[in-house]
């Protein structure tokens, strides 16, 4: 029986996976697949930097090619892993090869959300979560291009806000009343649907989308309410699907993301998950959770590694993530879900700097900071310290956020 | 192009040339350097590539903007010397450059 550790999916938990595994002293093969035909990248810059072209693919590739022959880790770019055969304790690819592992890491990530509505195969209509995504949607960067964007979530919103920043007519559809419904209070989605407007970006909520119109390549929008947006292109960003297949088809554990324990370890002992396609639980919370952020992939990616090689660094952490849109740098930390109390510190209604604490029995379960490093920072620690607060303090701005807690 | 020298926490120290353009950050990363995590990629969110620079080297580099100066001001193990090394841009004026990294980013 060989050493072999196998990585199936090439993102950022397994190329954090991969350098964990060397940093952790494994000195064994290892073999890491993935379907896209470049090394692992960073996809935060995706709707950010990369796509309003500030910085090429040299700065978002996660490591430089060297780094993997340097470390010798066998790469397969550009291929994809079709069965996983857990008796025989081999991986298939797609032509067919199967490579024996003696533990395999499951890093296969997730893939977006498609909107099946009349008219959806058209050209010209475009989602968001590869190199190859960016290159289409750039094609139509010209000034004055009117682009529709479909789902007001974190993704849609910083395309916006590029394409606002390139010259273009820019419109958002929300289907819900407000925009990143699913993870803010209303104190801060009002916030964004104000600046975005006043950067010239048309934001209608509550806005289904029924169809797109056009002959083979879109022309426009339509809300199935007898109006239609008109459009050059359009790009979809209404979620995200974790990529389980390859885990349920050979059995796995599966519930809304692989099922994995505080280690990375699946319900087989010789197969790991980590990143976006798994469900774990989370000791802070007290429940599972199925995470869509880097920090995620980068944690569980160490996790796993570390388990792989017979080390327990079991990962249990606050939850936070981050989204840059104009001059607006948006750091959340922790889970909303559940909260009795939102307290605001600083003026979201006119100032373009403020933070939102939300409590639950007066104990601090996440935060939303704009602009705001301080709280920021410091909240990481009030969450995971689980700190009760006191609602007045943490709206008074004459109290220091370091004090916050005290008194 | 500016000759880094990043010396880690246990004295070890790796010399590299690094391109005008990127970041002091991204010079130890393209060379895989350990000791910068960069969590956030650069983005002066994650406070994660902190590194010690001597004063007289930080009088070549840009002033911190608020962002990075309170992101630092939070950091576990950071003093008077720290810099979020993202926040640095590569110009022939650094070279020479000799930066320490702390302990643990976290
Ligand atoms: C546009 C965009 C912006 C984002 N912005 C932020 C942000 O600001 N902050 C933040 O924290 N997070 C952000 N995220 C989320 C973050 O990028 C993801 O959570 C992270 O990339 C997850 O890493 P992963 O390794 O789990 O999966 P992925 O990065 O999705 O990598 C998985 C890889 O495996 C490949 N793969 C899948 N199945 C197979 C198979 N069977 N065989 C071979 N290969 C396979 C996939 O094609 C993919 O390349 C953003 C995501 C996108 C798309
Ligand atoms: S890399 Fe995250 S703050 Fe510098």
């Amino acid at each position: 029986m060989g050493k072999d550790i196998i990585i199936v999916g090439g993102g950022q938990a397994a190329a954090q996976a991969a350098q964990s595994l060397r940093a952790e002293g494994f000195t064994g093969p290892i073999r890491i697949f993935g379907d896209e035909p470049h090394a692992p990248y960073q996809r935060p810059p995706l709707s950010k930097k990369f796509l309003a072209k500030e910085i090429g693919f040299d700065r978002v590739e996660l490591k430089p090619e060297s780094f993997y022959t340097d470390n010798d880790i066998a790469t397969h770019w550009g291929t994809r892993i079709t069965e996983i055969d857990r008796k025989g304790k081999r991986v298939l690819t797609a032509d067919g090869q199967a490579y024996d592992y003696a533990k395999l890491l499951l890093a296969t990530g997730s893939r977006v959300r498609e909107i099946n509505v009349p008219g959806f195969e058209m050209d010209g209509i475009y989602y968001l979560r590869n190199i190859a995504d960016v290159e289409a949607i750039q094609s139509h960067f010209k000034e004055g291009a009117r682009l529709v964007v479909v789902g007001g979530g974190y993704i849609g919103l910083e395309v916006a806000a590029v394409a606002k920043k390139h010259g273009m007519d820019v419109t958002v559809l929300e289907a819900a009343e407000r925009v990143m419904a699913r993870v803010v209070d209303p104190i801060v989605s009002h916030f964004y649907e104000r600046v975005h407007r006043e950067e010239g970006v048309k934001i209608e909520t509550g806005v289904t989308v029924a169809g797109f119109e056009g002959e083979s390549h879109v022309t426009a929008v339509d809300s199935g309410e007898g109006k239609l947006y008109p459009a050059d292109f359009v790009v979809v960003g209404i979620g995200i699907i974790p990529n389980t297949e390859l885990a349920v088809e050979c059995g796995l554990d599966v519930q809304n993301g692989i099922v994995v324990d505080e280690n990375c370890r699946t319900s087989d002992p010789d197969i790991f998950a980590a990143g976006d396609c798994t469900s774990h639980p989370n000791g802070i919370y007290g429940h599972r959770l199925r995470l869509e952020s880097v920090h995620n992939a980068i944690e569980q990616g160490k996790t796993a590694a570390a388990a792989m090689v017979g080390e327990e660094k079991p990962y249990n952490q606050v939850p936070w993530f981050w989204s840059d849109q104009y001059d607006l740098k948006l750091q959340i930390v922790g889970l909303s879900a559940g909260y009795t109390q939102a307290v605001v510190r600083g003026d979201p209604e006119n100032g373009r700097s403020f933070a939102v604490f939300y409590l639950k029995d007066d104990t601090v379960i996440a935060v939303d900071a704009v602009n705001r490093a301080p709280e920021f920072m410091m909240s990481k620690q009030l969450v995971h310290k689980k700190a009760t607060l006191d609602p007045a303090r943490i709206a008074d701005e004459s109290i220091k956020v370091k004090e916050i807690a005290q008194g | 192009m500016a000759k880094i020298t990043y010396v880690e926490h246990n004295g070890t120290e790796h010399t590299v040339d690094v391109a005008n353009g990127l970041t002091v950050m991204e010079g130890a990363i393209k060379n895989s350097i350990p000791g910068i995590d960069a969590d956030c990629g650069g983005a002066c969110a994650c406070a994660t590539c902190m590194v010690y620079v001597p004063k007289e080297w930080q009088a070549k580099m840009p002033e911190k903007e608020d962002m990075e100066e309170t992101m630092l001001d939070f950091a576990e193990a950071s003093n008077e010397d720290s810099r979020l090394s993202c926040q640095l841009p590569v110009t022939d004026e650094l070279d020479g450059l000799r930066i320490t990294m702390p302990e643990s980013q976290h």
